[in-house]
């Protein structure tokens, strides 16, 4: 999948989060979006460009987001 | 008028809680206050003669074949006219009022031609049934003198003639087009001897008039007469179905002779409308029998082959074992489905059933990816429930009703005009749109205010009104209190209130007076009950979702949720788009809203299935496109939809659809998706098949078969037969046990039937035990989430952004005659209002072009660029651009992009940056297109 979409894609979500005051309920809603809609293959991009590009182009919170929820948001083999 | 006669009580029904009691010919009969002598005289089972009067408009009184005697009365009042009073003896017969009827049926007779026997009205004539009523025998009259027997016929519409020497100038067309349609195209031109009926100074394709064929359903006479029935001779049967244009859900009688339609007459007892139609659903519906028709299936080993005409089994096998080797070779999630929303429920049901039972994925989505998933997101963050809160009906009780994103006169006709009526009795309206839409000003309407914001700025003008309301103490705080979660309420409050959401300071961003945003806000708030409905120019965008909870803070905000009168509408666009996302199509639920992720939603479908349920959410539509050209999904059952035409970027979605090894396309045409297809499964009409719609308003309402389908089969039986190929057999023998199935796994349809179905007409669910006869309000005493929860929505500027390159936002939508992507009206004759979609712009973006009126001018955004020709005017505002994408040629979704919702990926359609220019010739797109399509042409078999 295009990492720059994919990009694209997770920041949009964490705009919307970013609204959030509380941090630990911002991140949350970031990762439980993405778990809830994203197709594994999908996540597993993401992660593939956060581990192997540093998720270079990816916010701040997107990162965090992800890193907090590594285990449940990669897919199980 | 009716072939099957349906009865006619004269004038309309009256709503009162005081009862009056008189005697009609002795017989006593108790009616609501209000009622007309000549209603009373029914319900009593008499039939006082009439022309003029019909149940669906106000009593005229002009025709004077309905008078009666009322002891204490001087004179012979007319009965449609005069409200009946308590104590009142009413005679209907004597004969002193037989000599005034039959003397009055004189008159008109001695001016009407006596053809009846090659008239196209014989047998189905109220002028012939008078004249038989009276016993009229003789006509003293003669023909000599003047007379209206000779005059000419405008045939000028395509679909029904107007004869003004059959013409009694009654009135009814008059009055149905300004009572229920709300046009007002019509007049009675002259007066005396001199009346005659007139659509303006024009003939009625040059009129203001829409064809929505109210006239002609009034007609008592061969005046306004379908061409169909001139043409075949009156139906011998009917059978009542529902309309597969919009989501409206027009109830029809479809009038047949054995198999052939001969003409659709909207159902009186249809509960979404009330017996009026749009002229798509009352004539478009031609398409069904269209010559284009597919009949046969076919296969294809690449796209560049011929097609090659095969049986169903030979088809279906090939299609089974296409998915399965590609399954074998890039894995289970490498195929999909996409269901349609043009299909019936029991059949989008069966979609996405075998998408998670054969194809063992939750890769299928529905349309509604691309128009109202942001609804579907909304207001179930917000509400509970991914549906609109009303039933139409509820807009009779609405004060204040606000219309967003939307042209309901275009896209929703039928409740468009039932809006306008509410309009013209005294509601008062505020438009939100970049468009000044023929509602912000019509016969009677006015629009108290027009909201005419940038495209892209929803969020921030829904913000500053909710900033306005509560800034100045005009929220309903007892309500909020009871009914909604506070901490959240707090939170979104604070938000709120911060100075960069006020009017003032999002002016510019807007570009909205600051005082208009003010009186709007005051108005929706305090103008007692207030409605809003709104459409795809609010989900369309980036901040689709956004939107949606904007509203629904806006609607909690001020109490406008729970009861008759207010809500938040969602205008669903497709037959039965509500349906397909009911019944599951989209990747991440299952039938009911319910996250594949629930492991007891998973065990209820797979002990009932027998089958495991992926937990993982699948692709979208869009995400399908972006796997197919990663080379991880190949391949796709397309049922009844037209990616490559409806899908924004349309050279990225031909890339993926390129890049597939097996598209099965189900349909009814060969669409633009079709040629890129390796199997083609013909498909078959709503007039085809047995099952359910659902409309924007939950109405579940039941289509019928009244044909065999062309090609052999009904599309659930070809889903049916789909999944027996691939070793998952389905086994139903009618639509009714799918809808049984459907009702056993899904709490919001348990009491949905056939049966009830038949008895209640239609149902709005939820309908269940706690509803057994529907919902037509939801969130009554709360909402289904339990507490209403605000959602804090900042602004975000989409991404679009105007440059010197692209100076110029184009947005995009549909017009009133064409539908959708025009495969079903561009097969009719709706051709002669909109046989191009044109590039619609403002006359100083024109100007400053060298544009003229009708001039070819280019189109160019980011993603690519289209040829149309350009129509100036004064609707759109200076520095935005508005197309159709109704004719596949025009290529509108060749120039806009790939930005989306943030929750959904529903396509920002509404705002593209383009920059407009003469042109003397097509685009590289519409060359190749041209190209392609003739090649693809040359590969049907002859």
């Amino acid at each position: 999948m295009d990492p720059k979409k994919l990009v694209k894609m997770a920041n949009d979500i964490a705009t919307f989060f970013d609204a959030e005051p509380d941090r630990a309920a911002r991140l949350s809603g970031i990762s439980g979006h993405i778990k809830r809609f994203w197709d594994p293959r999908m996540r597993l991009a993401l992660f593939h460009h956060l581990d192997q590009d540093a998720g270079v182009g990816l916010k701040e919170s997107v990162i965090e987001a992800l890193t907090v929820s590594r285990d449940s948001l990669l897919p199980k083999p | 008028m009716y072939s099957t006669k349906e009865p006619d009580a004269g004038t309309p029904a009256r709503v009162s809680s005081q009862l009056v009691t008189l005697q009609i010919d002795g017989m006593s009969v108790t009616v609501p206050a209000g009622t007309s002598v000549m209603r009373a005289a029914f319900d009593a089972g008499v039939r006082v003669p009439k022309l003029c009067a019909t149940d669906h408009l106000e009593a005229f009184g002009s025709c004077r074949l309905c008078l009666v005697e009322i002891e204490g009365r001087r004179g012979f009042p007319a009965s449609c006219t005069t409200p009946v009073e308590a104590g009142m003896r009413v005679t209907t017969q004597s004969d002193k009022l037989a000599k005034l009827r039959r003397n009055t049926m004189e008159l008109y007779i001695s001016d009407h031609p006596l053809d009846c026997l090659t008239c196209p009205a014989n047998g189905n004539c109220e002028l012939q049934d008078m004249a038989g009523v009276v016993g009229l025998r003789e006509v003293r009259y003669g023909t000599e003198g003047e007379n209206h027997l000779v005059g000419t016929k405008d045939t000028s519409n395509p679909y029904f003639s107007f004869d003004p020497t059959k013409c009694i100038v009654c009135s009814r067309c008059v009055r149905a087009c300004e009572e229920v349609q709300g046009t007002f195209a019509l007049t009675v031109d002259g007066r005396g001897f001199q009346s005659k009926i007139a659509p303006g100074p024009t003939d009625f394709l040059e009129s203001e008039c829409v064809s929505c064929g109210a006239c002609v359903q009034a007609c008592p006479t061969a005046t306004l007469m379908e061409k169909s029935i001139t043409d075949l001779g009156q139906p011998d049967h009917s059978v009542v179905t529902t309309c597969a244009y919009c989501g409206v859900g027009c109830s029809f009688r479809a009038e047949m002779k054995g198999n052939q339609v001969v003409r659709m007459v909207p159902n009186k007892n249809g509960q979404a409308n009330h017996g009026h139609s749009c002229v798509k659903g009352r004539f478009a519906w031609g398409y069904a029998t269209h010559p284009d028709r597919l009949k046969h299936p076919m296969i294809r080993a690449k796209i560049t082959d011929p097609w090659r005409v095969v049986s169903w089994e030979e088809a279906l096998a090939h299609a089974a074992s296409e998915f399965r080797r590609i399954q074998e070779k890039h894995g289970r999630g490498s195929i999909g489905g996409i269901t349609s929303s043009r299909c019936s429920n029991e059949e989008t049901y069966l979609v996405q059933k075998l998408v998670r039972a054969a194809f063992g994925n939750n890769n299928v989505d529905t349309c509604a990816r691309v128009c109202h998933s942001p609804t579907g997101y909304g207001l179930k963050a917000t509400l509970g429930e991914s549906a609109g809160t009303q039933n139409f009906d509820s807009v009779d009780a609405a004060d204040v009703v606000m219309v967003m994103g939307a042209n309901p006169t275009d896209a929703h006709p039928v409740f468009a005009s039932r809006m306008k009526r509410r309009l013209r009795e005294g509601a008062r309206l505020i438009v939100i749109d970049p468009r000044r839409i023929d509602l912000v000003r019509q016969p009677h309407i006015e629009a108290e205010f027009h909201l005419a914001l940038r495209p892209g700025t929803n969020a921030a003008i829904l913000n500053a009104m909710a900033h306005v309301i509560v800034e100045e103490g005009l929220a309903r705080e007892e309500y909020i209190r009871q009914r909604c979660d506070l901490p959240e309420f707090e939170k979104w409050k604070q938000f709120i209130l911060e100075p960069k959401n006020s009017p003032e300071a999002l002016q510019e961003a807007t570009g909205v007076p600051a005082d208009q945003v003010r009186g709007a806000a005051r108005l929706y708030a305090t103008g007692g009950n207030a409605a809003i409905y709104y459409g795809l120019g609010v989900t369309e965008h980036s901040q689709g979702s956004t939107t949606v909870m904007a509203i629904a803070n806006l609607a909690m905000l001020t109490g406008n949720v729970g009861r008759p009168g207010v809500g938040v509408n969602p205008l669903r666009g497709q037959n039965n788009v509500q349906g397909s996302c009911d019944m599951g199509s989209f990747p991440h639920e299952l039938p009911g809203y319910r996250h594949v992720s629930d492991p007891a939603v998973r065990e209820l479908f797979s002990t009932t299935w027998g089958v495991p349920i992926d937990s993982e959410p699948g692709l979208r539509i869009p995400n399908m496109f972006d796997a197919a050209i990663d080379g991880s999904f190949k391949g796709l059952y397309v049922q009844g939809e037209d990616i490559a035409q409806s899908d924004p970027d349309t050279q990225h979605v031909t890339r993926a659809l390129s890049a597939m090894e097996c598209l099965v396309v189900q349909d009814i045409f060969l669409n633009e998706t079709a040629k890129f297809a390796h199997v083609l499964l013909p498909g078959s009409s709503f007039l085809e098949k047995d099952g359910t719609f659902t409309n924007a308003e939950r109405r579940i309402s039941r289509v019928r078969k009244v044909m065999p389908p062309l090609a052999g089969y009904a599309d659930w039986q070809v889903t049916v037969e789909l999944a027996k190929a691939l070793g998952y057999p389905m086994h139903y023998e009618h639509p009714s046990q799918i809808m049984d199935e459907i009702a056993a796994l899904t709490p919001t349809f348990t009491g949905v039937s056939y049966e009830r179905l038949e008895r209640l007409g239609s149902i709005q669910w939820p309908c269940n035990a706690q509803a057994p006869e529907g919902t037509p309000v939801m969130h009554v005493d709360a909402f289904v989430r339990g507490k209403g929860r605000f959602v804090v929505t900042e602004y975000v500027p989409t991404p679009e952004r105007t440059s010197r390159k692209f100076p110029l936002i184009l947005t995009t939508g549909r017009i009133l005659s064409q539908y959708n992507v025009g495969a079903q009206t561009r097969r009719t004759q709706n051709g002669a209002w909109h046989d191009a979609d044109r590039l619609e712009l403002h006359p100083h973006d024109a100007e400053n072009r060298g544009i003229r009126d009708g001039d070819w001018v280019s189109i160019r955004s980011r993603a690519g660029e289209t040829a149309l020709r350009a129509k100036i005017t004064e609707r759109m505002q200076p520095g935005i651009v508005y197309t159709t994408f109704h004719h596949p040629d025009s290529g509108a979704n060749v120039v806009t992009t790939d930005n989306s919702d943030w929750a959904t990926n529903c396509p920002e359609y509404k705002v593209t940056a383009v920059e407009v220019t003469p042109t003397t010739k097509p685009s590289d797109w519409q060359k190749d297109f041209q190209r392609f399509t003739d090649a693809q042409a040359a590969l049907m078999p002859q």
